[in-house]
């Protein structure tokens, strides 16, 4: 949550004095990098420098390897963020309508929450298959809790007086939910979604670790298996990008959705 | 020879009993009362009397525990102003006012024209497209008031609407409620603390008891209209204040 605070702080300073922070971390931590790998001199394979990263890259970019193994990652990600944020986004609504069923599905909820997704990806590929529909099941996993608390959490907060409002000029259920609950509840939502963004990179990534014949984890493995440490830099370093595009989209479609709300001035 | 007014509101018997798990409040209890048409109605009496939970019942929000009230025009609308101006942050001036005839599935130039004529007579002109977290306390409130009046319901219904405003501004915010009203033919009851205000407002003055809140006293408010601010230094201004004061006294004496 401080890696999200920190980096929405830095969302707020003006966009070329945040383009230049960037860039200058940038380089200092390649220049640390490198520096770390040729005054140690250790070797290659336990840690390769920037150059030989580079070099790695631009080859597995020419054999087509990273882009197939990327898109890969890439689609069960996103279908894991469809599918789990769908399924979250309506089991929400229901619970904050049905304290009753809150009741019946939280025990369920909260165990499940209790249990590490790393645990349990064993289980799906050994039932579901090494291939990606057990990814996406994965991912939809990691994605569906912070999207259904968080769908709960702005339903709940959508102010009655709101509701009383709507309510006294007779709303139907439908009118109150496409002018209230969602532009009420969308800020709480959508923070939610950017958090499952990122979930489900990471879910991604854990389902193709533990068995899988593509993908950016399954990329990881053979990388490690090689001795090829340079290819597991590429593959762990295309990840983050992933995840930071992910958490950035989300974060513009906020802004643009939320233009109303009083901190996207701040970053005027 | 006037013929008796036309009644816009009866209540008969109003009861209201909450009960939930922390246990029963019995808040509203026999309660009756006439509004004729265009009456300006306040509503006051000690906190916890059950103000509230009357404009609430009115506004079909509570449903009362026994007895009944009837609007005696065409239609059941009310319009509703909460202390707090309860506008929705993310729609614009005239979003914001536009809200009842949206809901009423009206077309989208009508809704317009009677945006428009409303934000003009609650003097925002030039501000349709702020949003709410740009206004000030006075002119977001003067936008829920448009809203209120979107629908045009004939009764409007304000609970504390300047309950949060700074005296000053309060104070012009009568005088434009006053001139709307005027404009408008609605019949208003409206719920203050301030026993001035309510004077110079009103037609009627309904002091309620201390809880279970029933009516303690009606007054009529005989002042020539339209009022002006100097009229608040008059004898009869002061007279009536006594009379309100000494009504309250004695009710929260009870407790
Ligand atoms: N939904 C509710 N459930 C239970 N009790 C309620 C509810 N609404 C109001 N009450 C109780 O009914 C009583 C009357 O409340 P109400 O808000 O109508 O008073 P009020 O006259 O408006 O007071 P104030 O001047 O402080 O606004 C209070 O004791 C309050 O706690
Ligand atoms: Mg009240």
């Amino acid at each position: 949550m401080s890696a999200a605070g920190s980096i929405s702080k830095l969302h707020k300073a003006r966009p070329l004095k945040r383009i230049l922070i960037l860039f200058l971390s940038l380089v200092i931590g390649i220049l640390i990098w490198s520096a770390a790998a040729s005054i140690f001199d250790l070797p290659a394979f336990i840690l390769p420098g920037p150059g030989l990263v580079w070099e790695r890259f631009l080859r597995s970019l020419e054999s087509g390897q990273l882009l197939q193994h990327s898109l890969a990652t890439l689609s069960e990600v996103l279908a894991g963020l469809f599918l789990g944020g769908s399924v979250a986004t309506v089991l929400g609504y229901l619970i904050a309508k049905s304290p009753a069923l809150e009741n019946l599905i939280s025990p369920y909820l909260v165990a499940s929450q209790s249990i590490p997704i790393v645990a349990i990806a064993p289980l799906l590929v050994i039932w579901f298959g090494s291939g990606i529909f057990s990814k996406i099941l994965i991912c939809s996993l990691t994605v569906f809790f912070p999207v259904l608390i968080n769908t709960v959490v702005g339903l709940r907060e959508v102010p009655q007086d709101l509701r009383d409002l709507m309510r006294s000029l007779k709303a139907s259920r439908f009118q109150t939910l496409t002018k209230l609950e969602i532009p009420a509840a969308l800020p709480i939502f959508l923070g939610g979604l950017r958090v499952g963004a990122t979930l489900s990179v990471i879910g991604a990534v854990v389902g193709e670790l533990v068995g899988a014949d593509r993908g950016l984890g399954f990329l990881i493995n053979v990388g490690r298996g090689q001795y090829d440490t340079a290819l597991v830099f590429v593959a762990v370093i295309t990840l983050a990008v992933i995840a930071m595009s992910l958490y950035g989209l989300v974060l513009l479609i906020e802004t643009q959705v939320l233009s109303w709300q009083s901190w996207r001035d701040e970053a005027k | 020879m006037t013929s008796s007014p036309e009644i816009a509101l009866s209540v008969e018997g109003l009861e209201v009993i909450f009960s939930d798990a922390s246990g029963v409040v019995h808040a509203l209890s026999d309660l009756s009362f006439n509004l004729a048409a265009n009456t300006f109605a306040t509503l006051i009496g000690p906190s916890g009397s059950g103000k509230s939970t009357l404009l609430r019942v009115l506004a079909g929000l509570v449903p009362p525990t026994k007895g009944q009230f009837h609007f005696h025009n065409h239609h059941d609308q009310v319009g509703l102003v909460f202390q707090k101006p309860n506008l929705m942050p993310w729609r614009r001036v005239t979003e914001n006012v536009s809200l009842p005839l949206e809901l009423a599935d009206l077309p989208r130039d009508e809704i317009d024209a009677q945006a428009h004529d409303l934000i003009k007579l609650v003097g925002l002109e030039g501000f349709e497209s702020a949003y709410p977290r740009d206004l000030s306390g006075g002119m977001a409130q003067r936008v829920a008031i448009a809203r209120s009046l979107m629908h045009d319901p004939d009764i409007l219904l304000l609970d504390e609407p300047f309950g949060s405003l700074d005296a000053l501004t309060r104070e012009v915010m009568g005088d434009e409620l006053l001139q709307i009203w005027q404009a408008k033919r609605k019949t208003v009851l409206m719920v203050t603390h301030s026993i001035s205000e309510a004077i110079y407002l009103s037609d009627k003055v309904l002091v309620l008891s201390q809880r279970p809140g029933r009516i303690e006293l009606e007054l009529i408010i005989d002042l020539p209209r339209p009022r002006k601010p100097e009229m608040r230094y008059l004898p009869e201004f002061s007279s009536l204040a006594h009379q309100l004061r000494d009504s309250l006294r004695d009710t929260q004496a009870m407790s």
